[in-house]
């Protein structure tokens, strides 16, 4: 075998790149520091495993008489996902076509609107829930409009979006044989978007539901103040209860809303 | 002139397809009825107004003396401390992610009840509430910031791995057939086909789980697993509006920095 062979089996050699180096350096500082900050210590949780496991031990043997007090409220709390889903996705339905820039041709007013959403999307729906709290009293209310906002910038980001990518070709169609805009608006328009708009309301009353679980934690209505008070009084068979009819509650839910927004989309 | 060519043709609607359209229409208005029923929207305050008032007057008079003051209690110090427990919570999920992502992935070589049974631990642990978790960690460390870093850690597994699992899903058998036709052991599957393949999948999900993260630690304060949801909740109890209104303002900030830098960073990585 001669030299040039040999050359030709080895592989080429792989180039050095430092910016790996400088990403593996910056994590495992950005680990020392939030370690050190937080003071977490893992030794200390194995320590008091036992405490974690029998609260989990516990929730594991969930309190099935608790099922008949649990439901009302897991029922109140659909009905709180329901409504802040139909309020928050048609102002949200209003709003993208303002900010969407083929139909709001001001590029000032959609950076404007634009500004506005995505400072409203920062906040986190449990801040929501207690600023709300703060301000309307404890009450499904609270829930309501908490939900509403959330759902509003859950919809919103997705559906200008959506509104943006449609085809321009149907709308020329209907301008070219004569149409007026309100003809464009309901034949060329609508049509194509629709579809999107229920399958993304969908999937923020999929979010909805999960997040008004917690919310009655900080008195904003619903199951999540049982949680509270179960939790509150060491009762964690019956948080195990709630805990489960909420995860089936769940599971239905986004089965039934995945299958319909497949159903939409086809 | 032929008037036939001015008729349009009809549109393709069957009777079934009618009726599923109205039956939809028909349930989705009962059901919005019905859940109007029955729920009090009595009982809202009747300072309401007022206090909405309050929050936007915080808005725009912040509390600036809160930023920082050196005590370790103060705006900044909160929020570094509210980022760690997201760090930490996120390179913690993003561990103990790999080996559930493997499980819960549908690959050709596996059982399909073994991926299905993985894929519903997943489900169960994402809709396990995370302040149900933050408050066990509670129980077991005590309250503060480990407990918020340990539950996100945990709770932020049942969406990180579902995302892990999915990219493995998509993995091209290319490669990794290449290394065995050469004679190459699993071991040198793995690093030199699976894992190059998988890198920038798991680094760009592991990123958006960070900004989600940030948000949840913000929030967990509220329930005492540190961060800066605790100093909110007091100064709300204690309607000092103009403190309010700076932890606000700091949360959007931080919220929006992080955004945007980990999406300039996920662009570069596709």
């Amino acid at each position: 075998m001669s030299a040039t062979d040999r050359d030709m089996l080895k592989l080429p050699k792989k180039k050095f790149k430092m910016w790996n180096w400088v990403w593996v350096i910056l994590m495992i500082l950005g680990l020392v520091l939030s370690v050190n900050n937080t003071q977490t210590s893992l030794p200390e949780f194995f320590a008091n495993f036992d405490q974690f496991a029998e609260i989990f031990v516990q929730m594991a043997q969930p309190d099935w008489s608790y099922a008949g007090t649990a439901i009302p409220y897991l029922v109140e709390t659909i009905k709180m996902a329901i409504i802040s889903t139909v309020i928050g996705s048609l102002l949200a339905f209003v709003y993208s076509l303002l900010i969407a820039r083929n139909i709001v041709h001001n590029r000032v007013i959609t950076g404007v609107l634009r500004f506005i959403m995505n400072i409203i999307r920062t906040i986190p729906d449990l801040l929501l829930g207690s600023i709300f709290v703060a301000i309307v009293g404890i009450g499904p209310v609270a829930g309501i409009l908490a939900l509403t906002v959330f759902t509003f910038g859950v919809v919103v980001k997705l559906f200008y979006e959506a509104i943006e990518t449609i085809d321009p070709g149907p709308s020329e169609a209907i301008k070219a044989v004569g149409g007026n805009g309100m003809n464009n608006i309901m034949f060329a328009v609508m049509p194509q978007i629709l579809p999107y708009f229920i399958s993304y309301a969908l999937y923020a009353f999929e979010i909805n539901v999960r997040a008004s679980t917690i919310l009655g934690y900080i008195g904003a209505g619903g199951i999540g103040l049982q949680l509270k008070n179960t939790l509150d009084m060491f009762n964690y068979n019956q948080t195990g209860m709630i805990i489960l009819v909420v995860f089936l509650v769940v599971l239905v839910i986004d089965f039934v809303s995945t299958k319909a927004r497949e159903a939409l989309m086809r | 002139m032929d008037t036939t060519m001015k008729k349009l043709p009809p549109k393709p609607v069957t009777a079934k397809s009618r009726a599923i359209k109205w039956g939809g229409w028909i349930i989705s208005i009962a059901i919005i009825i019905w859940s109007c029923t029955g729920i009090d929207f009595g009982g809202i305050k009747p300072t309401a107004g007022q206090i909405t008032g309050a929050i936007f007057n915080g808005l725009f008079h912040p509390d600036w003396s809160y930023v920082y003051n050196g005590s370790g209690e103060d705006l900044v110090s909160q929020l570094w401390q509210t980022l760690c427990i997201a760090f930490l919570g996120t390179f913690i999920s993003a561990i103990i992610s790999v080996p559930f992502a493997f499980w819960a992935a549908n690959t050709r070589h596996k059982k399909f009840w073994v991926s299905e049974s993985g894929k519903i631990v997943l489900t169960f642990i994402r809709s396990f509430p995370e302040i149900v978790l933050a408050l066990m960690f509670i129980k077991a460390v005590g309250p503060g910031a480990p407990a918020g870093a340990l539950a996100l850690g945990l709770h932020s597994v049942g969406m990180l791995a579902m995302l892990f699992s999915e990219a493995i899903e998509s993995l091209d058998d290319g490669p990794a057939e290449a290394i065995t036709a050469v004679g190459g052991s699993k071991f040198n599957v793995a690093v030199f086909a699976t894992l190059p393949d998988l890198m920038p999948a798991i680094v760009s999900n592991t990123l958006y789980r960070f900004d989600v993260s940030v948000r949840s630690a913000s929030v967990l304060g509220l329930v005492g697993a540190g961060g800066i949801g605790y100093p909110l909740i007091i100064a709300l109890n204690y309607r000092q509006w103009s403190r309010v209104g700076i932890i606000l303002l700091g949360i959007i900030v931080m919220v929006v920095v992080i955004d945007w830098i980990s999406g300039a960073i996920r662009k570069k990585l596709v």
